[in-house]
């Protein structure tokens, strides 16, 4: 029987919920033999090139290409799963949402002291993915079927989840698991 | 400066005299501005953040000027039906400002209000506290020249009311609409002979006579009389209270309006009753501000009532019966109808419920044992003293005994109230009103039930569809949804914002909502809004919160098909993203085009 197949990304946050996934420090390598990587920053494979089971998901949607990648994932993983804050509420991204997004970028690229006077420029290149009006919780742009809470969640909890949803046992995050202070 | 006329000083330095004092500020000034906030937490020694509290939470205060006129248009749905929305814009347009703002030479400030006690005569307003009913854009704009030209808006009336509403203390053109009278509340009575009588009995005889007579509260919860003012006179305490609900809020009731105008003797009989059975000397009668015009009309009744001996020192001719009614005035909050928030506002603070139990039959009143009735209870009260508990209870059904007061609005042809014994059916109602052929009917207002046609054979009593007297009837053409979200926003508006599920679940509910109207929703959708509404419910303080979600939850139940309807076809996930939308601003930022194949959802 073939290993399950994993994938993950980050949108808009900042790979701290990939490095809190790294922490399970050596059961990283009952992970080898557990499942097999396909997407995902871990291994740097870009494109999906089989059938996912299980995605991952750090960070909410602040761009264009965080929505397309996202829409990507959910066409090709049977189970989404969105991890820590940002992916489920936005998170310190978010914080720009009860600002108009103009006034965003005029500070960050035309007002702040730090920007060099002869190129005060939004920055307009067509390569770059079009930012939001707002970050958007993944949720609300497709459907999620897990939510991973914490900032990020911790290495035991992204364990326990993982290992449940490959063998197809229900989430059930102990309270050990979710409490963060 | 003379005391006498400053409307802070004026006031004793107690603080339950804060509405008081706010009121008069607000009346003086318009609104109620840093200054008089400091002065008022000086005389009263409180903090600047209580006072300002206070303010903040009344719709009828504010810390703003609301013009030299304010008008407060009504914005329940019936109002909407009746055309509120031509005659917001004539008001906007004559005044020359939207709702929400006071207009440039500070004459007019038009603001939305909930259900003023109307409904069977809308679009109406209270304008500088006077009662304007059955507006239409033309009126709407007589109104705005008029008050603009300085004319004071009581002097704007053109013509008055019946019965009592063409009073000189009333000077209303509210109109009655008494379509059917009952032998409970509109037989022929004595003023005085049910007080007379419960005075020559001990006060347990006095609770044994209610409570054989089977009579359960009329505000809609349907708690039983009786044993309420037994639970209170039981309390060991040095003084008890007994207190008239007249914050007559729910959207579409205005019976107890009627009960105010044409039955006020009976009704203050009543609470002189409940105040000899459960040993009390004072009683107090809590009107909400919508019915401030009123005011003047009861007290002159009050006042003929304490030249008739019927109310002071031996009522009634008693040996040592000693009792008095004051009257405590709201300032505009639904909430303040729930026993508790009432309790909080008659003291002076902000209406915010109370933690329950202990309930106010033990602490309510300034900490003091305390029954709280509604109006018609308490009148009904009156009369199963003057004529006798048999007599009463061989009115309505088996569980619900004798009559109760229905008011009837919407799409109907004699909208008004209805005094009519329990146990009839919604069907023979409809008859009653001229509302046959209806879509559904809302009964109990928001926080009661919409009932589907297949629901009319249904009875009005306490084991069926149980009511404060709010009947809305819906007819072919409109539009459920429409009203739904009219009904979401009020208790959004409402909500005294202390319980997280209440404040913020309402608002999750309406977005929810809304999506669901807008037609982007999934099935998932349906089963999370019907889950949120459930946890709302049972999580929240009070009965706002307890029934804020019934209209999605009734029409959900009574109306599945509606939602169906309106569900994305064979979507998985509904979601509300437009990416076309959301990457508008950032192209014109940056000035570039946007990337025009995305599709509108995934």
């Amino acid at each position: 029987m073939s290993k399950p197949v994993i994938a993950t990304a980050s949108l808009a946050g900042c790979f701290g919920c990939h490095m809190s996934f790294l922490d399970i420090d050596e059961r990283i390598l009952p992970l080898v033999e557990l499942v097999e990587f396909n997407k995902s920053p871990i291994d740097d494979i870009k494109k999906f090139s089989k059938p996912v089971d299980v995605g991952l998901i750090e960070g909410g949607c602040c761009n264009s290409e965080n929505v397309h990648v996202l829409r990507d994932f959910r066409k090709n993983c049977k189970v989404l799963v969105s991890v820590g804050e940002c992916a489920i509420m936005g998170g310190l991204p978010a914080l720009r949402n009860s600002i108009p997004l103009r006034e965003c970028l005029e500070e960050a690229y035309l007002n702040a002291p730090t920007v060099d006077p002869a190129e005060r420029i939004i920055p307009n290149d067509e390569e770059l993915p079009i930012i939001l009006d707002k970050v958007y919780p993944c949720h609300e742009i497709v459907k999620i079927d897990h939510f991973l809470p914490g900032c990020p969640p911790s290495a035991d909890l992204i364990w326990e989840a993982l290992n449940a949803l490959i063998e197809g046992r229900p989430l059930h995050l102990t309270y050990d698991l979710i409490k963060f202070d | 400066m003379p005391q006498a006329k400053d409307p802070v000083l004026r006031h004793p330095k107690d603080p339950s005299a804060l509405l008081d004092i706010i009121r008069d500020v607000q009346a003086a000034a318009g609104h109620v501005s840093d200054q008089d906030i400091g002065r008022i937490a000086a005389h009263l020694k409180l903090a600047e953040a209580e006072v300002r509290g206070a303010v903040t939470f009344y719709h009828f205060f504010s810390l703003t000027p609301r013009g030299r006129s304010a008008v407060y248009l009504n914005d329940s749905i019936t109002s909407r039906m009746a055309g509120r929305t031509a005659v917001a814009r004539a008001f906007e347009e004559e005044a020359g400002c939207r709702f929400g703002e006071v207009s440039a030479d500070g004459a007019i400030g038009l603001f939305p209000t909930s259900c003023i006690g109307m409904n069977d005569q809308e679009p109406s307003a209270i304008v500088d506290g006077v009662v304007f009913t059955a507006l239409t854009p033309d009126k709407a704009r007589a109104l705005v020249r008029g008050l603009r030209a300085g004319t004071p808006a009581r002097d704007l009336v053109a013509a008055r009311g019946d019965g009592a509403n063409q009073s000189d203390l009333v000077r209303s053109m509210v109109v009655n609409n008494i379509r059917r009278r009952g032998a409970v509340l509109f037989g022929a009575h004595e003023t005085g002979a049910a007080l007379r009588r419960a005075v020559s009995m001990t006060p347990k005889q006095v609770i044994d006579e209610v409570k054989r007579s089977g009579l359960l509260g009329r505000g809609g919860a349907g708690f039983p009389t009786g044993l309420k003012w037994e639970f209170c006179r039981r309390e060991k305490a040095a003084q008890r209270y007994v207190v008239c609900n007249g914050d007559e809020g729910e959207p579409g009731t205005f019976k107890d309006r009627v009960i105010l105008t044409e039955l006020p003797r009976l009704l203050f009989e009543g609470l002189a009753v409940a105040g000899y059975a459960v040993g009390a000397s004072t009683g107090i009668l809590y009107l909400r501000s919508e019915y401030a015009y009123l005011r003047d009309h009861l007290e002159e009744v009050l006042a003929g009532l304490r030249r008739d001996g019927l109310l002071g020192p031996k009522a009634a001719g008693s040996a040592s019966f000693d009792f008095d009614i004051v009257i405590k005035s709201g300032a505009g909050a639904y909430v303040c109808g729930e026993e508790s928030a009432l309790l909080e506002s008659a003291e002076g603070k902000r209406g915010e419920p109370r933690d329950r139990p202990p309930f106010p039959v033990s602490v309510g009143y300034r900490d003091m044992p305390t029954t709280v009735n509604n109006i018609e209870t308490l009148a009904t009260a009156a009369r199963i003293l003057e004529e006798g508990a048999a007599w009463f209870k061989a009115m309505g059904t088996v569980q619900s005994a004798g009559t109760k007061l229905l008011s009837v609005s919407g799409d109907c042809s004699r909208p008004g109230v209805y005094e009519v014994e329990y146990g009839l059916t919604l069907a023979d109602l409809l008859e009653m009103a001229g509302g046959t052929g209806a879509q559904a009917v809302q009964v109990g207002g928001p926080s009661g039930a919409c009932v589907a046609p297949a629901g009319f054979g249904r009875r009005i009593c306490f084991s069926d569809l149980a009511t404060g007297g709010s009947v809305i009837v819906f007819g072919p053409g409109r539009d459920l949804f429409e009203v739904v979200g009219n009904f979401l926003e009020f208790f959004i508006e409402e909500s005294c914002g202390w319980c997280v599920p209440c404040r913020a679940g309402n608002v999750l509910l309406r977005k929810k909502f809304e999506k669901i109207a807008r037609g982007l929703a999934s099935a998932e959708d349906l089963r999370e809004i019907e889950e949120w509404g459930r946890l709302i419910k049972s999580t929240s303080r009070c009965g706002l919160g307890q029934t804020s979600p019934n209209p999605v939850l009734t029409t959900l139940k009574s109306f599945p098909e509606l939602y169906q309807a309106r569900l994305r076809k064979g979507a998985a996930h509904g979601s509300e993203f437009d990416l076309a939308a959301a990457v508008r601003d950032g192209c014109a930022a940056a000035g570039r085009e946007p990337e025009c194949k995305e599709s509108l959802h995934d």
